[in-house]
């Protein structure tokens, strides 16, 4: 059995036995239940697996266990605080970012990701953040709006 | 050269195949076990209703389409209504607009209304979701059975009280009496009860101009479990003692096995190992074990020649089968004598070329047997004819196999089959224990099915005036959708020739419509600048059809057509047309750079119109998410194959449209109220390509007729070299 690998997972401690070569993506979906992650290619081309390490955005797919861990691990499920969704969540909601939805939980940790380092983007900036995120059913337009009014919600909030 | 891998092509396949019989095996008293006492009532299909005039259990039988589609509903003790469609969830909401329909003819509050899908134990028999049928078929049923339901309410009050019916009123989820100002909930009237009703007869159902709830920009359903992660799609789901599922892939389509020794894999601990005929998969406790073991699997395998993407267009053509489809035939006048009374010829062949759906939730399956019945879990828009082929691929009768659809991550008309659900069962039966699979995304570049390419060929003449005397048209083998033109020619032949199609490919948003649109508006262009029109003019000087006449002058008016040029490299171009009782046109400005080669869209504004409109957040949404989509096929997606192979299976290779690529798209909606609801998933998509192909034109001056425009990004030489 290998040594167990510490991961801090959405302010919770977990200790998991996969190798340490696993794809963290793997490890949040099949280990520990966490399914908010996606899946969309494995192959880190369209930011359906991103979650938050350390704060910043990445491709779950792409990062090996071992890489993850002892840093602090942000999923979908640990956007909400206290019932109250993170405002970006609900501005996806507000705005109806979305169709099939599958994108939005990696659409909305790579916002949550800009806007803690820069929490009044330009279009622009939004649009180089997101352009390795894929939407395949369209819904940009609505989610670039959303960013937006995250942004607006957000101002002053302690990071 | 001749393959000898043919692919039986499936597109339009819904058109072309008819529904089994089905039965529906939950008993009455079952129903309202599952449900609770309360009053329920069901659409019975017309013929089966015959059958069926005494007794109100659930022994239906079901026709076929369309006769066949039904639905039911059932009004709880706490006033909670459930309503049961076979309809699938993509994206497409309808979800929300089909509860926005019961809730509207009901009388009850939106957030009231449980719409139960695509689950084939609990649901109607539904052929499925495509072909935009949803709305204008699903929907109208279940207002006339949430009418009856209404009417069975106020009868209900009606005993209760010892009045007559006539004077009750059935509003916000009570019946009252306006004349003793008292009411009852529709939960206290359902109180006790256990009253199942079929149909009655023709209700008359509200008509769309005394909406309250449908029309309404209500917010997706559940929308919450979307933004939190918390909503599962089938590759989320996990049974006890689930394994992970891999299957072998052969080296290339029609490849047969020759050698097989699993050994290696068998010794793996844990790892179960499966042959049957040329499908080899293994299964293990997580993905990468499962991964491992196959690839542990020594196979060697037979191969076949096969053309390549290279070759395509001739090979179609060269392939095409003798004969034609009756149904595309459209034969008017005489072609010959309209085009030697013609001022101006013009002749032209276009192509489109295969492309993926490439849905962000690849294909998947979650199959568990027990006692000899199989339950999947998929992501199909048919769960019913997936149901069928589980039922006739493991040899058991369909009542053992139970199919169940969650709200899925896409489609686009790409999970018409069973695919992954054959995989995981088979590998479930072999391992006695659930097993999920789910593919990869090269899996899902590979062996998914495509939008079939297509050869279009044009023939056509106008008068000096700029009036359409002769129109002949050939679509090779991307279909019949959309193939007819809406224009007015006295001289028209029209035909779609099937051939041998080197891919396996199913429908598409849009179907053929997306290709015959842009051969006929690309065409239509190249002839009003023949006839030195203005193409909007020339289209209307060629059409009488008011719907879509007004639809072009709307996106027209809200787009500024005609625009003068004010930047050097930009064109302008409009195309529409109508199919699925939905009519669109777009209007598309492009910004050419011929230093670098590239096109970027600057602006599409498509008007749309498909009668009464249900949800217009949810139509716009859609109406967006269509334009954007559409940008990818008509400027940079295409499948490449070699021998059997994809060449390009990867989002790196394949381009999709990604936020740099997004224009400023605007959404014209007309909400007609004296038309019944058409879908609106489809049509939206069609007039997208030729209106950047017109577009680019004006602004380069060289007619684009090869789908994707810019290939890796670049326009043609021919473009550049002007």
């Amino acid at each position: 059995m290998a040594k167990p690998i510490g991961l801090e997972i959405n302010g919770k401690r977990y200790a998991v036995q996969s190798a340490p070569e696993t794809p963290l993506l793997y490890v949040l979906r099949d280990e520990l239940g966490l399914t908010g992650t996606k899946y969309g290619c494995g192959e880190g081309q369209c930011g359906a697996c991103t979650v938050l390490l350390g704060g910043a955005p990445r491709r779950s797919c792409q990062i090996p266990l071992s890489a993850a861990a002892s840093r602090s691990i942000t999923t979908i499920e640990g956007l909400e605080k206290d019932g109250h969704l993170h405002p970006v969540q609900q501005a996806f909601l507000d705005a109806g970012a979305f169709q099939c939805a599958y994108c939005t939980p990696g659409m909305i940790l790579s916002s949550v990701g800009l806007l803690s380092t820069n929490p009044n983007p330009s279009s622009a900036e939004i649009i180089q953040t997101l352009q390795g995120n894929l939407c395949r059913c369209g819904t940009y337009p609505r989610i670039l709006e959303a960013v937006q009014k995250a942004a607006k919600m957000m101002p002053g909030r302690a990071r | 050269m001749s393959s000898s891998v043919t692919f039986v092509p499936e597109p339009e396949r819904y058109e072309f195949s008819a529904g089994p019989m089905h039965h529906f095996e939950l008993a009455r008293r079952d129903f309202f076990k599952f449900l609770g006492a309360g009053i329920a009532v069901f659409a019975v299909a017309k013929k089966a209703r015959a059958a069926q005039e005494t007794a109100p259990t659930l022994g239906f039988h079901f026709e076929e389409l369309p006769e066949n589609i039904t639905a039911w509903l059932h009004i709880g003790e706490d006033g909670n209504v459930t309503a049961f469609t076979g309809k699938v969830e993509i994206g497409q909401n309808i979800r929300t607009s089909l509860a926005q329909t019961v809730a509207d003819e009901l009388r009850v509050g939106f957030e009231c209304v449980t719409m139960v899908t695509a689950d084939t134990a609990l649901t109607p028999f539904d052929f499925g979701t495509v072909g935009s049928r949803s709305m204008p078929t699903m929907s109208p049923q279940l207002r006339r059975v949430a009418s009856a339901a209404r009417d069975l309410l106020v009868d209900a009050a009606a005993k209760e009280w010892n009045v007559a019916a006539d004077g009750l009123t059935a509003a916000n989820g009570k019946v009252s009496d306006p004349a003793t100002g008292r009411s009852l909930r529709y939960g206290e009237l359902a109180r006790g009860k256990t009253l199942a009703q079929n149909l009655p007869t023709e209700d008359p159902v509200t008509p769309p101009d005394k909406w309250t709830i449908a029309g309404k920009s209500i917010p997706k359903k559940d929308g919450r479990a979307f933004v939190t992660g918390e909503h599962q799609y089938t590759p989320d789901l996990r049974r006890t003692g689930m394994l992970y599922g891999k299957v072998l892939r052969p080296p290339s389509f029609g490849a047969t096995l020759t050698m097989y020794d699993a050994q290696a894999a068998q010794a793996m601990p844990g790892v179960v190992v499966l042959r049957d005929g040329d499908f080899v998969a293994a299964a293990a406790g997580n993905e990468r074990d499962a991964q491992k073991a196959v690839e542990a699997i020594r196979t060697e395998w037979k191969e076949v020649p096969q053309p390549s993407s290279e070759e395509l267009f001739s090979y179609l053509k060269q392939n095409a089968k003798p004969g034609s489809d009756e149904r595309s035939r459209h034969i008017k006048g005489s072609v010959e004598n309209g085009l030697a009374a013609a001022a101006h010829r013009l002749d032209a062949t276009y192509t489109v070329a295969f492309i993926a759906h490439a849905p962000l939730e690849p294909r998947a399956a979650l199959a568990e047997w027990s006692a000899g019945k199989l339950t999947v879990w998929t992501g199909s828009q048919r769960p019913f004819a997936v149901r069928d082929e589980l039922a006739n691929a493991f040899h058991v009768p369909e009542g053992s196999v139970r199919v169940i659809v969650p709200d899925m991550g896409s489609a686009y008309g790409g999970k018409h089959t069973g695919d992954a659900a054959l995989e995981a069962a088979r590998l479930a039966r072999a391992a006695g224990r659930p097993v999920k699979v789910v593919w990869t995304r090269e899996e899902e570049f590979t062996w998914a099915y495509f939008r079939p390419a297509g050869v279009m060929e044009v023939k056509s003449g106008i008068a000096a005036d700029g009036t359409l005397t002769a129109w002949e048209f050939h679509n090779y083998n991307s279909g019949m959708s959309a193939i007819e033109t809406p224009y007015d020619v006295a001289n028209q032949h029209i035909e779609f020739h099937s051939t041998e199609c080197p891919l396996r490919s199913g429908s598409y948003r849009g179907l053929a419509a997306t290709a015959n649109f842009f051969a006929r508006e690309s065409h239509m262009d190249a002839l009003a600048r023949t006839a030195q029109i203005d193409s909007l003019e020339f289209r209307l000087k060629n059409l009488s059809d008011p719907r879509l006449r007004a639809i072009f002058e709307a996106a027209a008016k809200s787009f500024g057509w005609p625009r003068q040029k004010s930047k050097e490299g930009h064109g302008f171009g409009i195309a529409g047309g109508h199919e699925k009782g939905g009519y669109v046109a777009t209007c598309a400005e492009v910004a050419v750079d011929r230093a670098t080669g590239t096109v970027r869209v600057v602006q599409l504004t498509t008007a749309f119109e498909c009668g009464a409109i249900v949800n217009p957040d949810g139509l716009r949404n859609q109406v967006i998410g269509a334009n954007v989509q559409g940008l990818g096929g008509a400027l940079f997606e295409a499948i490449a194959f070699e021998n059997g192979r994809i060449t390009n299976p990867h989002f790196a290779s394949y381009r999709v449209p990604r936020f740099r690529d997004v224009p400023e798209v605007e959404a014209v909606l007309l909400d007609r109220k004296d038309i019944p609801s058409a879908g609106a998933g489809e049509t939206p998509i069609m007039g997208v390509a030729p209106a950047i192909s017109n577009a680019i034109f004006d602004a380069t001056g060289t007619r684009l007729r090869d789908l994707p425009m810019t290939p890796n990004g670049i326009l043609p030489a021919k473009v550049l070299s002007q």
